[in-house]
């Protein structure tokens, strides 16, 4: 009971950081709860779907196939990740001066909330379908009793979720003004993190060259498997012992985002006298 | 001229079959998951070589095969069986476990 339990919440824990995460960053967005919400219940669909072709998707791709799509997955999120951050430093000052009627205009349906849910959902779907293959395995083999795989699953599951209502809470008290700045930072490393593990299961299907198969050692400071490693490893794509290939991801993520944002985003005030006016948003 | 020659196709045949995966010049080891234990838990496996590791899981639980220093991650459902390529690899033990029950440990003795 306690190992399912264990194994539970840490299959949970890095969708609900990042569900945590998105939550501030969507923070005084209409309907943001309704755009998660139905990115969760998607994401937990798809993840007994996906456990539920398993088989099939394992034998794909000359036995690959598990490697291709959970690299594809990842690839996604770091897109769906990205485009947020890019619209943020667009938008993101009419947003944190919610004083003004026009900030209230753009917060009430303006923010393309479909990226996050869309993040949202790739993420329950990729950690929801382990959860699922090692509850369903274990159900199947009648070990431990039904009762105690369920006390333990939930227990698993209700410790992960609180982590994430812990994140939330902790970045909903920094001031409206500055929380975006934060949270626009989390998701940054958050999507650079991802990139580092889709680079990783793209190096397994052979598909990339590892250069260098452990660029450092810190596992002696701290393992990927303990807490605050697996923590870590969520929020900043922290790897005691990454490939090469796995920081050149991370690195590249992280400039390329944050080039796009600066270039694409508010830059110099004088450039948008008037902020937010005519400005198209894709997917509207 | 002859040995150069012969050296140098075998040094190209050498090096497209470290491209390929699953091309038949890579070495096989075939490793079990029987009762939450790798059978055998210290695999031999020569160095500077590609090497497909088959992992047979012949529990009634899924399994999810992982290893942090050799980068690998991949599920192995009960009664079946996946394939993982490693290496070239340099002498050491790699030690990898299942993560569905991470008691379940095992090396890679690469000599």
């Amino acid at each position: 009971m306690l190992a399912t339990a264990i194994i539970v919440f840490r299959e949970v824990l890095e969708a609900a950081l990042i569900v945590g995460i998105v939550m501030a960053a969507s923070r005084g967005a209409l309907r943001r709860g309704v755009w998660v919400g139905g990115g969760i219940a998607a994401g937990v669909l798809g993840a007994v779907g996906v456990a539920a072709g398993a088989g099939t998707i394992a034998a794909m791709a000359q036995g690959m196939g598990q490697e291709l799509f959970d690299a594809a997955i990842l690839f996604a999120a770091v897109l769906m990740l990205g485009w947020h951050n890019v619209w943020m430093a667009r938008h993101g000052r009419d947003l944190a001066s919610n004083a003004t009627q026009l900030g209230h205009d753009v917060r009430s349906g303006a923010q393309p909330l479909w990226a996050l849910a869309f993040a949202v959902g790739l993420a329950v779907l990729r950690e929801g379908s382990e959860t699922v293959l090692f509850l369903y395995g274990i159900a199947l083999a009648g070990q431990g009793g039904a009762v105690a795989m369920a006390i333990g699953g939930a227990a698993g599951l209700a410790l992960g979720v609180a982590a994430g209502v812990a994140i939330y809470w902790g970045l909903v008290s920094i001031p409206m003004r500055q929380l975006f700045t934060v949270t626009s930072w989390l998701v940054l490393l958050l999507a650079a993190g991802l990139a580092s593990q889709g680079a990783a299961f793209l190096m397994q299907a052979d598909l990339l060259p590892p250069l260098g198969s452990n660029v450092w050692d810190t596992s002696f400071l701290l393992s990927d498997q303990s807490l605050p490693g697996k923590i870590l490893h969520t929020l900043i794509g922290y790897t005691a012992q990454p490939a090469g290939i796995q920081v050149v991801f991370y690195l590249a993520t992280l400039v390329v985002i944050g080039v796009l944002m600066r270039t694409l985003g508010p830059g110099a005030p004088h450039r948008r006298p008037t902020p937010n006016t005519g400005n198209a948003v894709p997917g509207e | 001229m002859m040995l150069a020659m012969q050296r140098f196709f075998l040094a190209a045949l050498l090096l497209a079959a470290a491209a390929v995966p699953g091309f038949a010049a890579d070495p096989q080891v075939t490793v079990s998951i029987k009762d939450h234990q790798f059978v055998p838990a210290d695999i031999p496996v020569p160095a500077g070589v590609k090497v497909e590791l088959i992992v047979k899981n012949e529990q009634a639980v899924n399994a999810e095969f992982e290893s942090t220093t050799l980068h690998r991650e991949k599920i192995v459902q009960a009664g079946s069986q996946i394939s993982i390529f490693v290496g070239p690899l340099s002498p050491g033990a790699y030690e990898f476990f299942d993560d569905f029950n991470q008691a379940t440990r095992g090396r890679l003795v690469v000599k």
